[in-house]
């Protein structure tokens, strides 16, 4: 069943209910800002509780087993907990940065969500920059991670901070030229052109099948930009005890950790929505093939954790300019060559 | 047309809110107790030793400097990249002299040791 008439409806009832035009935009935008929020709440948990069965299976344990089926309610509890904890501000934190950072950092990670076609029809608002306001905006996280690590005035949180900073700038030139190979078919930057440039053939549109080489700079500069392992040098538990957040605690610790998990399902949404089709396939329903591929791709990123030792920081760094930057600029080549070619 | 965009703004007020209230929330529940030795910076147990707040490595200004230089690049190439299929070879054959150049920046850079993580 498609989702999109139901928004629709209830769009057509506040219209009838009398609101003017403007005032039902408003109202329907702070709904959906909510509506978009309890999702990623929704997701957070589930996608924390995946990953920890996940781990547990690959390392032949069960992981949580107690609360509900297989353990599934663990991480609701696990919120509920944080919630009931107390929220402690070190005497010698610089007070306000140590407050917006977490602030900052989600509200940049959940405003992504407003250009993801989450299925047909089912996309916030459709602007016409699509693909750069959702690198523009995930980016901005980067300017939280920094504050906490500073606000905190802690050694480890310092080091934490300065390495995601360096990290995420140098893997954010890879990411958009990779992405810029898409644009350079698609002609476009809006997010349902993109969708809609892949659609037919039996998914022999997809673009993953003419730039392969784009999706695997891509995933890695993705996996770079989440903080994920093998490139999680910002928050190493062993050497940097927990990075940037080691301050936090109670309900801002868990902001850092819901945006944390929820950058992950945007990077993956990404990759669904630029390289692998986005909401198109046959039988089912819209929405359930993007949610598929994009649980496929968070799969592969908690499956990346499991495979690959975790890099130094000079490997890290050298990586991203010396072998992901060249490499970005052969496929935008081979890309403008074989755009020109199939013209 | 700005009412697209005026959702950007609505998300950002609401992230802004939620977390807010969020945080509300938590200081309604959760107790609070601060005492001195609780508000400690934490190291591992030991007593902190000297300030945090020092002038850091400045081999991350340099990796900062050419991030600069290549993401407006970026910026430049996106225009470039949305018009490409309408420009033909003319834009493929100017936009390579450009990557030339900045392929040229980055190979100045590695060989002058910029990019060596010290």
């Amino acid at each position: 069943m498609e989702l999109a008439p139901i928004f629709a409806w209830i769009y057509d009832l506040l219209i009838s209910l009398g609101l003017s035009v403007a005032l039902a935009d408003l109202v329907s935008q702070i709904g959906l800002a909510v509506f978009v929020f309890s999702l990623l709440c929704v997701l957070a948990l589930f996608l924390v509780w995946w990953e920890r069965k996940i781990s547990a299976h690959i390392q032949q344990r069960f992981g949580p087993m107690m609360t509900g089926w297989h353990g599934v309610f663990q991480t609701v509890m696990d919120a509920l907990k944080l919630l009931q904890k107390e929220d402690i501000t070190p005497t010698v934190a610089d007070r306000g940065v140590f407050f917006w950072a977490p602030v900052i950092v989600f509200t940049c990670a959940f405003a992504a969500y407003i250009v993801i076609p989450f299925g047909k029809g089912l996309i916030v608002s459709d602007l016409n920059i699509g693909i750069l306001y959702i690198i523009a905006i995930t980016t901005f996280t980067i300017i939280g991670l920094m504050m906490a690590g500073w606000g905190s005035n802690n050694k480890y949180a310092l080091l934490g901070g300065m390495r995601s900073a360096a990290q995420v700038v140098s893997y954010e030139v890879p990411l958009v030229l990779s992405i810029m190979g898409v644009v350079m078919v698609t002609g476009s930057m809006s997010m349902n052109d993109i969708v809609a440039a892949q659609s037919g053939w039996a998914g022999f549109r997809w673009n993953i099948i003419f730039q392969p080489l784009g999706f695997v700079i891509y995933i890695i500069a993705a996996t770079a930009e989440a903080n994920r392992t093998p490139f999680d040098l910002p928050e190493a538990e062993q050497e940097l005890v927990a990075g940037f957040n080691i301050e936090y605690s109670g309900m801002k610790f868990a902001m850092f950790f819901l945006a944390e998990f929820v950058n992950m399902f945007t990077v993956s949404a990404i990759a669904t929505t630029v390289f692998l089709g986005g909401w198109n396939g046959p039988l089912l329903p819209s929405w359930m093939w993007f949610l598929g591929k994009t649980l496929a791709m968070v799969f592969v990123l908690m499956w990346f954790r499991w495979t690959f030792p975790r890099l130094r920081v000079d490997q890290l760094m050298e990586f991203a300019w010396k072998v992901l930057l060249p490499l970005a600029f052969v496929n935008i080549i081979y890309v403008g060559v074989l755009a020109l070619w199939l013209k | 047309m700005p009412a697209d965009y005026s959702v950007v703004l609505v998300f950002l007020i609401a992230g802004i809110a939620i977390v807010s209230f969020v945080f509300l929330l938590s200081r309604l529940i959760a107790p609070h107790n601060p005492y001195k030795v609780k508000n400690e910076t934490y190291e591992c147990g030991e007593p902190t030793i000297g300030p945090s707040w020092i002038q850091f490595n400045n081999h991350f200004y340099i990796f900062g400097l050419i991030f600069v230089v290549f993401d407006v690049e970026a910026i430049f190439l996106f225009p470039w990249a949305v018009a490409y299929k309408s420009l033909g070879y003319f834009a493929f054959v100017e936009m390579m002299i450009f990557i030339f150049i900045l392929l040229a920046g980055l190979v100045y850079a590695w060989k002058k040791g910029a990019l060596k993580w010290v």
